[in-house]
């Protein structure tokens, strides 16, 4: 409750009341079914409850009845801006429970196509950022760029955006012939225009005035509501001693100690006046530069394309083993968890399969980090935490 | 880690395996506040609650399935200053006499975001958390009936006038 | 046109009220934001540069139900949402139409056997004009159901009060050539055993 002390509240002379306002699940700004129910006073909003819910489509459900390698087309459409990082995520699990160990050509691939998802969710998310703070273009100019990497995507696996194509054991197909040219082209194309979108959004006036200073979260209130992925690497500061937490590096899986990359966390030299660390422009900055740090990785990835042993895939065992396996992944959003219980008995379907979802911590904080901002301010900070609904409902 | 634990609570630790520990129900609120104090532990982050069902519903198999039925809720923890991990686990039985559901204590004291996790596991798995501030349904609607993810749980057939198949 | 033909000139076109009614209505489709799930960010796509559904008229996205003319339904509707998709539906204005996008609007779609949650086809929810299958579905597969809402729109007869047509015909329809391996179906048969073949996995 707020008390008289808090800065939030201003007197007026005028009696305001109180009002209950609801805000989706059909709104744009909330990208996608979000619903957030509003107590405001005036413009300045006391209590955000987030409902949740309506995507909820029983993923959980369906992985405990079908084998994994049938599951792998469900894992696409959880987070469906990053296809690739939900399976390289459900497969690893698997893989762990079953003791499999993939060849190091797997590897590299799954590393290439990972980091070339990562780019092109996060260009979404700058896209649909500048559209919910009320700039149509950086949404144009993100798409083009997008469109250039599904085409590379669909090159390899059939799909634009539901891709299936990391499975159990490896990947699907072998890149084809002269796909790495094709990649190498459109990384040498494309690191120009990362300098654009700065132009375009990063420094424009207005962005920065709807950003900077808004949604303040602490180390701490991030940490409590386990929060992870450039949500919380926005909050961390370099020079206070806190470690890049990224868990490419601090548990690192494919193989990415072998890869020279950052994980990005703040001070960063050039932020804006009125910009603190943990608001709304840190956390978008984070994205923007972990797109040069995930071209960097691809193209390492494809150097090591070039020299790699071993099959692109091979053969997973007809059952699975008992136990249980949890693996978290670093998914653009942040760490994406699977958590595969096996049967004890010689069972090709897992007795429990748990997705646990990096947004739906990251949303949970909403609640928190909006309390005394004004009602124009909740696109800013929810656009920043960068949700995707599929995800947080399963 | 399990031996710190161990040095601490004694036989109340029920069960020990690799990174994790099985506790009762009644310690789990002081086991888990000890983990993320402690200074040589400092596990802050709890990631997920999840919870499992063991039951195996086709009787042929029921025979050999290898457990008792049960309830099993999983709690992984991670720690930001040492990067390790912890499995924490509470077994319960499916079934309270006198009707109601199972329960555990609440950790929405200890982690904040045990709130939302602890509410989404009794919306699908059907466990109670005592103390719990704002026990609803999450994911499902408010009038939703049974918890979708226990093994015996039937599909609906109609909702509010909708065909369910 | 009768007796007006040839009568005036060459800068003017004759037409019936009705096919200028029917003409402007189908070239200014307003759709409503409504994206649940995947399929909308494929929807998104087609607003975006490349496929850009502005060209036939119906790049006006609006955010609001009262000012859009057609509802595409893009993802998966569940049961806590049906009665919302219900409530957006009833709150548009006549004539409205309905594009069921993707598998889970058709039927169901890859949740049909254990989605408890799910709702088994938008049909159950709104009344549906064209159905885009597809998981989703490509963005040329989408323009496509938009063009066949556009023909439905073109076969109206509001002033007249006549019967529409039951089937509206196409004008326009996309054809697809095929590259050179899937001219014909053996070229086709032997590239998916070729493919087969170099995706075989090791033995481990």
């Amino acid at each position: 409750m707020l008390g008289l002390t808090d800065p939030t509240v201003i007197e007026f002379d005028v009696r305001t009341d109180e009002m209950l306002v609801n805000m989706g699940p059909q709104h744009p700004s909330t990208h996608g079914v979000l619903r957030l129910v509003l107590r405001t006073d005036g413009e300045i909003i006391s209590e955000v409850t987030p409902h949740m819910g309506y995507l909820h489509r029983c993923a959980e459900k369906v992985g405990e009845n079908v084998t994994p390698i049938q599951f792998i087309p469900y894992t696409d459409r959880m987070d469906y801006l990053a296809g690739m990082n939900m399976n390289l995520g459900y497969s690893l699990a698997v893989e762990k429970l079953c003791g499999m160990k993939v060849p190091e050509k797997a590897d590299v691939i799954r590393v290439i196509i990972c980091e070339l998802n990562r780019v092109a969710s996060h260009l979404v998310a700058m896209g649909t950022y500048g559209l919910d703070l009320g700039t149509f273009s950086p949404f144009l100019y993100a798409f083009r760029e997008r469109e250039m990497i599904l085409d590379l995507l669909e090159e390899v696996c059939g799909a634009r955006l539901t891709y299936s194509y990391i499975t159990i054991g490896g990947v699907h197909d072998d890149l084809p012939a002269g796909w790495t040219d094709k990649c190498r082209k459109f990384i040498d194309y494309f690191r120009p225009r990362v300098a654009e979108y700065h132009t375009l959004l990063t420094t424009n006036h207005i962005f920065v005035k709807r950003t900077a200073g808004i949604g303040v979260m602490s180390k701490e209130l991030a940490l409590s509501h386990a929060c992870s992925g450039p949500m919380l690497r926005g909050s961390l500061d370099k020079s206070k001693g806190d470690h890049a937490w990224d868990l490419r590096k601090i548990e690192p899986y494919c193989g990415y100690e072998n890869y020279e990359f950052d994980a990005i966390i703040p001070p960063f030299d050039n932020k804006p006046d009125g910009s603190v660390i943990g608001d709304c422009w840190h956390r978008y900055f984070v994205r923007m530069l972990e797109v040069l740090e995930s071209l960097k990785l691809v193209e390492q990835g494809l150097e090591k394309y070039r020299t790699a042993q071993g099959s692109h895939r091979i053969e997973p065992p007809r059952h699975l083993h008992p136990g249980e396996a949890y693996v978290e992944t670093e998914c653009p959003r942040g760490a994406m968890g699977f958590y595969v219980v096996g049967r004890p008995g010689k069972e090709p379907v897992p007795l429990r399969v748990r997705a646990k979802s990096s947004c739906f911590n990251n949303l949970s904080v909403t609640d928190a980090i909006c309390r005394g901002c004004l009602i124009a301010d909740i696109p800013a900070i929810v656009g920043s935490i960068d949700i995707v609904m599929g995800e947080i409902d399963r | 880690m399990s031996d710190i634990l161990d040095a601490k609570f004694g036989d109340r630790i029920k069960a020990k395996f690799a990174d994790g520990v099985v506790v009762e129900a009644g310690d789990l609120v002081e086991v888990m506040t000890y983990l993320r104090d402690a200074p040589d532990l400092k596990f802050e982050m709890l990631c997920d609650i999840s919870g499992v069902d063991y039951l195996e519903i086709d009787p042929k198999k029921a025979a050999k399935a290898g457990y008792e039925p049960h309830l099993e809720v999983v709690y992984h923890l991670q720690s930001f200053q040492y990067k390790k991990r912890f499995t924490v686990k509470v077994m319960l039985p499916r079934q309270v006499e006198g009707g109601g559901l199972p329960a555990v204590p609440t950790l929405s004291g200890v982690f904040k975001i045990a709130d939302w996790l602890e509410r989404e596991t009794f919306d699908l798995v059907g466990i109670d958390f005592t103390g719990h501030p704002n026990l609803q349904r999450i994911l499902l609607s408010e009038d939703w009936e049974g918890h979708p993810l226990r093994k015996d749980y039937e599909f609906p057939l109609e909702y509010h006038g909708i065909r369910g198949r | 046109m009768g007796w007006l033909e040839g009568r005036l000139e060459e800068s003017v076109v004759t037409t019936s009220l009705e096919q200028a009614i029917n003409w402007a209505r189908q070239s200014s489709m307003w759709p409503m934001t409504f994206g649940l799930a995947c399929c909308a960010i494929e929807m998104m796509a087609v607003g975006a540069p490349r496929y850009d559904i502005d060209r036939f008229g119906a790049g006006a996205f609006r955010a609001t139900p009262r000012q859009a003319d057609l509802m595409i339904v893009a993802g998966t509707v569940n049961f806590k949402m049906a009665s919302r998709v219900r409530r957006l539906y009833n709150q548009m204005p006549d004539p409205k139409f309905v594009i069921a996008m993707g598998a889970c609007t058709c039927g169901g779609g890859p949740y049909y056997k254990y989605g408890y949650n799910v709702v088994k086809g938008v049909d159950l929810v709104v009344p549906v004009d064209v159905y885009v299958p597809g998981c989703p579905p490509r963005p040329e597969a989408l323009l496509e159901g938009l063009m066949r809402i556009q023909d439905k729109v073109r076969g109206m007869k509001d002033l007249t009060k006549g019967q529409p047509i039951d089937m509206p015909i196409p004008v326009r329809t996309g054809f697809v050539s095929l590259p050179e391996e899937l001219r014909t179906p053996e070229l086709a048969n032997a590239f998916a055993v070729r493919n087969k073949e170099l995706a075989k996995p090791s033995k481990a």
